[in-house]
């Protein structure tokens, strides 16, 4: 079984947030925090991405967009909700346009709590997230041998 | 061969004759097919009967008098009907130029000094060549022309159906090529160079609109500017070097008369000052462009040059020819980007290349000339079949824009794989022009002419470019209107046969070479040379197999292979079939890809004209300083 | 003679995306390093392939499969033939040839961005392809042959009559290897408006085989440069391959220290550097060789 777990790259996407929490998520490329240690790279293209990382939460109009993104990911995939509206809808919860978290919409593998989440725990989800992706990897291979094994 | 050769050229003529009174549709369609492939037979025995001979060069004709009072008055009767047509139209100053020329040729032919006796006709390897283009490629355009002209006609209801008339033309044409490529007496080269210049006049304004007669008239200026050179050379060579015959005057290697001859070819093959009659000859129907283009008009001027090449080799002339074959192939091939009309592009192509045929001879080396010999083979053939294409694609589409054959690999799969192959024919690796272009870059660094390496080497960057961008737009994928496929069985069988031959000349590439095109040069320069090395020639044949093989190789590794299909990437706003997105108003939007043209840098309204001044002036200073040396020598 | 070349040339094919792979993750760490980060592992470059190969395969349509391969395989063809000692100018033309298939590769997916990049790639191909041309004839006037294995066994370096082709190459090559004032078709950072250029829809294995191709075309040029200063004395090559490896730093410096420039500029900055440094260095040469 290959290790995968060594290139974990990232799709950042920014859904109905107040901006602070994707602050937060590009420190953690900078200097200080260089998640690139761990061989994250920001694609910023669903087709190449592992784990697609969303702040904010889903309203009407990027519920479809969003439903698109993790569609166009190739398996398999992780789903990061980064702070506290990508969890639950957080202070927007009540607005009228807001459906709620990111899990209304896909399922979410990791919550990373935090208003704005920190960087430090932003880093510790996605060092989370990268095991749920060697996980899903492993799944995914098990899976394809059996349907080959059937068909 | 004696009889076949006056036949060959006899032929189309009589063939046109019996069209122009032709009527009836039927009837008329049934000659073409029987002309088309009499003359392409025709072509063919002569080439088997001089294969017979021992292949080397044979003279003909000395004695030709009856024949030469013939041409003289059809020469005069050419030369009232320029007039007439001229003064209709208020074109006094065009008519003059032809009344000039015809009567300084009727005054060396009556009363003239005396020259050497010499024969009239003259068959050799390069000459043969060309009659097969002439008589393969244009026999082609014929049948293609009976097909595409019901077509057209259906089309343009506000055009005069002329269609006797213009398949009349189209056979004129071919045997005026015949006749001026075999001819060795530059008397008679000069009757059917005239010829070609009146049949082009008259194809290109056929439709009769106000832009084709003007590009008519225009193409017919610059033709017999460059006729009246000739006839001044003709005139120059029979008073001081005493000879009409195009070897001889090859061989003395003259400056005045060679120059002036070059220059004629420079008007005829489109370089650069003169090249705008070309891309006007666009205005004409599709069958006028491919035969200008492709295998007659524009060749008869590169097949003067390669003739002449010899005495261009190390002379002032040659260093003048070459300059504005290396600009023009430069500045056409800028200008090809900027163009969005699939025959513009086609057009600045031909003008791009045949200037790099015209380079090579005007540098007149073995290498050069033996680059220039392919180029011309390959060129007749994928440009041709190119436009040919373009013209079946615009019947179907109902537009030859580039921007409008997105897909078209999915909406006429026949006709796209053709302009594939013609396309790929044209500048890719493993194909013949990239080939002829490598021999031509090596050749120009032997003959240490540094400005046309550079030349070289900035102007197939810029084809790269344009050849590129059209592929791209044929072979992207998406879901578009189905368009209906209106090719004629008539224009299949033209278009087949010249993929087919495109094929076959890529693959047989070393054998042309070795068999046809190095004895040729053994001929013209007396030695023979090895051009292309046998480590070349595998690798080329390697890469072939690579283009052809690789599908197939695919095919097998992927079939196997699970894979699903996933919707173009657009920012999340796919409207979910590639073709549309969602746009901030939540509406579905059509998405609209086009190609770079770059006008603002490469634009005609940009870079035409001072292209057009920088090489009149570089023309006008380099033949006066050839004519002034060549008097005080 | 002849088994030498066929070794080089296997050498070629089979380290190459090794060694490619490993400069590539030089480069990262460099990099990290100019900005005052940690980075990635130096082999970071194939968990990224290994893992690429290991994902679910997402076309956007069939003829995907066809011209990535083709580009691949015309890159190893191009990178063959110059390793096993045959003619520069050919394997240049068989290079060209690999380019064109990567545009179509990606003109073919009809996506927006793709699109607009494979303009930028063919412009960026334009800006080049001159330079490279030159660089063909300069080794050819330097040593009198286009063959490989003869430019090596020259008496001097070529580098000693080839310096404005030297930097006009290594110009172009900061083209050719995407670095960042051109990198304006696709780049190896995050920050592309472009999203990913012309590999923005090639997924998994597609992608990794691009990743790959362009590793076998980095170790081909790099070996051009390593021709610049190699001659018949044995000496001279451990010395190429110093003068590659600074070449590379120096790229990977340009990259960290440059911004991108507009596509008007890459064109007429590449043609001009062409036409100045390798058009004089050509006519000083061809001079110089009429008239010794």
């Amino acid at each position: 079984m290959a290790k995968l777990n060594r290139s974990p790259w990232l799709l950042h996407y920014d859904g109905s947030s107040c901006n602070g929490c994707d602050i937060e998520v590009l420190a953690c490329l900078t200097p200080v925090y260089d998640v690139e240690r761990f061989g994250v790279v920001n694609t910023g293209n669903p087709l190449h991405a592992d784990i697609l990382l969303i702040t904010g939460g889903i309203n009407s109009q990027n519920q479809a967009v969003v439903q698109q993104i993790y569609s166009q990911m190739p398996n398999p995939k992780v789903v990061v909700a980064v702070g506290a509206c990508a969890c639950t809808g957080g202070i927007f919860k009540e607005c009228y346009n807001i459906h709620g978290g990111v899990d209304t919409t896909i399922p979410v593998d990791i919550y990373v709590p935090g208003c704005a989440a920190r960087p430090e725990s932003i880093i510790d989800g996605v060092v989370k997230a990268v095991g749920v992706f060697q996980e899903k990897y492993e799944k995914y291979v098990s899976e394809n041998k059996e349907r080959k094994r059937s068909s | 061969m004696e009889i076949l050769i006056p036949l060959l050229i006899v032929f189309p003529f009589v063939a046109a004759a019996v069209l122009s009174l032709l009527r009836h549709a039927k009837a008329r369609e049934i000659v073409m097919y029987a002309a088309s492939v009499i003359v392409m037979l025709l072509a063919g025995s002569l080439l088997v009967l001089w294969l017979q001979n021992g292949a080397v060069s044979v003279s003909f004709y000395v004695e030709t008098e009856l024949v030469d009072g013939a041409m003289l008055v059809v020469e005069l009767f050419l030369m009232v009907l320029v007039t007439v047509l001229c003064a209709r139209r208020h074109r006094y100053l065009i008519a003059l130029l032809s009344i000039a020329q015809t009567c300084l040729l009727a005054w060396l032919d009556l009363w003239g000094p005396a020259v050497k006796e010499n024969a009239h006709i003259r068959v050799d390897g390069l000459s043969l060549l060309l009659c097969l283009i002439v008589a393969v490629i244009g026999g082609l355009i014929c049948l293609y022309a009976v097909g595409y002209m019901r077509g057209y006609h259906h089309h343009h209801k506000d055009v005069q159906d002329r269609r006797s008339f213009f398949f009349a033309m189209l056979f004129v044409f071919l045997g005026a090529m015949f006749g001026l490529v075999l001819s060795e007496s530059l008397m008679w080269m000069d009757f059917f160079w005239e010829v070609t210049s009146i049949c082009s006049f008259l194809l290109i304004g056929y439709t009769r609109t106000e832009e084709a007669v003007h590009n008519s008239f225009r193409a017919l200026w610059m033709n017999l500017l460059g006729g009246l050179g000739f006839a001044v050379g003709i005139a120059y060579s029979s008073a001081v070097l005493h000879t009409v015959s195009l070897s001889e005057v090859v061989s003395l290697g003259a400056a005045i008369p060679v120059a002036l001859l070059a220059f004629a070819a420079l008007t005829k093959s489109a370089q650069m000052p003169f090249s705008s009659w070309l891309l006007g000859a666009m205005v004409a129907p599709t069958p006028t462009s491919a035969l200008l283009h492709s295998a007659t008009m524009v060749k008869a001027g590169v097949y003067m040059l390669l003739r002449l090449s010899p005495a261009l080799c190390g002379s002032l002339t040659g260093q003048m020819v070459a300059l504005i074959g290396g600009f023009t192939f430069f500045a056409a091939s800028l200008l090809a980007i900027s163009q969005s009309d699939g025959k513009k592009v086609l057009a600045y192509s031909t003008v791009s290349n045949l200037g790099l045929i015209t380079a090579c001879a005007g540098v007149g080396m073995h290498e050069t000339v033996w680059a220039g010999i392919f180029l011309l083979i390959f060129h007749a053939a994928s440009k041709s079949m190119l436009f040919q294409d373009v013209g079946a694609v615009e019947n179907a589409l109902g537009s030859r824009d580039i921007e409008d054959m997105q897909a078209l690999m999915l909406r006429l799969p026949k006709l796209a794989s053709i302009m594939v192959i013609g396309i790929a024919g044209m500048f890719l690796a493993p194909f013949g022009m990239l080939i002829s272009k490598w021999a031509a870059l090596k050749a120009f660094v032997d003959a240490d002419n540094v400005v046309l390496v550079l030349l070289l080497a900035f102007g197939s960057a810029s084809t790269m470019f344009y050849w590129t961008k059209w592929l791209g737009r044929i072979l992207s994928i998406s879901r578009v209107r189905l368009a209906h496929d209106v090719t004629k069985p008539n224009e299949w069988v033209s278009l087949y046969i010249h993929a087919v031959l495109m094929v076959l000349l890529c693959a047989t590439f070393p054998l042309l070479s070795t068999w046809v095109v190095e004895p040729m040069l053994t001929g013209m320069f007396g030695e023979s040379v090895q051009v292309l090395t046998s480590d070349n020639m595998v690798l080329m044949i390697v890469m072939l197999c690579f283009i052809f093989l690789l599908p197939a190789c695919v095919y097998l590794f992927t079939r196997n292979l699970r894979h699903t299909y996933v919707i173009s990437y657009m920012g999340g706003a796919n409207a979910g079939d590639n073709n549309h997105f969602i746009d901030a108003l939540g509406e579905k939007k059509n998405l609209q890809i086009s190609n770079w043209y770059m006008t603002g840098y490469f634009g005609e309204k940009k870079l035409l004209l001072p292209c057009t001044i920088l090489s009149t002036a570089v023309l006008t200073v380099m033949m006066c300083m050839i004519l002034v040396g060549g008097v005080l020598v | 003679m002849n088994t030498t070349r066929l070794l080089c040339c296997l050498g070629y094919i089979l380290l190459a995306p090794f060694i490619g792979g490993l400069l590539d993750g030089i480069d990262r760490k460099l990099s990290a390093r100019m900005q005052g980060r940690t980075g990635p592992s130096i082999l970071q470059p194939f968990y990224d392939i290994i893992k690429l190969f290991h994902k679910q395969i997402f076309l956007v349509n069939h003829s995907q499969f066809f011209l990535v391969g083709s580009y691949l395989v015309f890159v190893i063809f191009s990178g063959a033939l110059m390793f096993a000692g045959y003619d520069l100018l050919m394997s240049f033309f068989a290079l060209t040839t690999a380019a064109m298939f990567l545009v179509l590769a990606s003109c073919s997916t009809h996506s927006p961005f793709s699109a607009m990049a494979s303009q930028r790639e063919l412009l960026q191909m334009m800006s080049y392809e001159p330079m490279v041309l030159l660089a063909c004839v300069g080794f050819y006037l330097a040593t009198g042959s286009f063959q490989v294995s003869d430019i090596i066994q020259s008496n001097l370096s070529p580098i000693v009559f080839l310096p404005g082709f030297f930097i006009g190459f290594v110009y172009i090559l900061t083209i050719k290897m995407r670095k960042s004032p051109f990198d304006i078709s696709t780049a190896h950072h995050a920050h592309q408006e472009m999203v990913r250029g012309v590999t923005t829809e090639m997924v998994g294995s597609l992608y990794a085989i691009t990743q790959i191709a362009e590793w076998y075309e980095n170790v081909m040029l790099l070996g051009i440069v390593a021709l610049f200063f190699i001659n018949g004395n044995p000496i001279s090559w451990p010395l190429a391959i110093l003068g590659v490896l600074f070449v590379y730093f120096l790229e990977t410096l340009i990259d960290n220290t440059t911004a991108r420039l507009k596509w008007s500029k890459v064109l007429s900055s590449a043609w001009l550097v062409t036409l100045l440094f390798g058009g004089l260095n050509l006519l000083v040469l061809d001079l110089m060789i009429k008239y010794r």
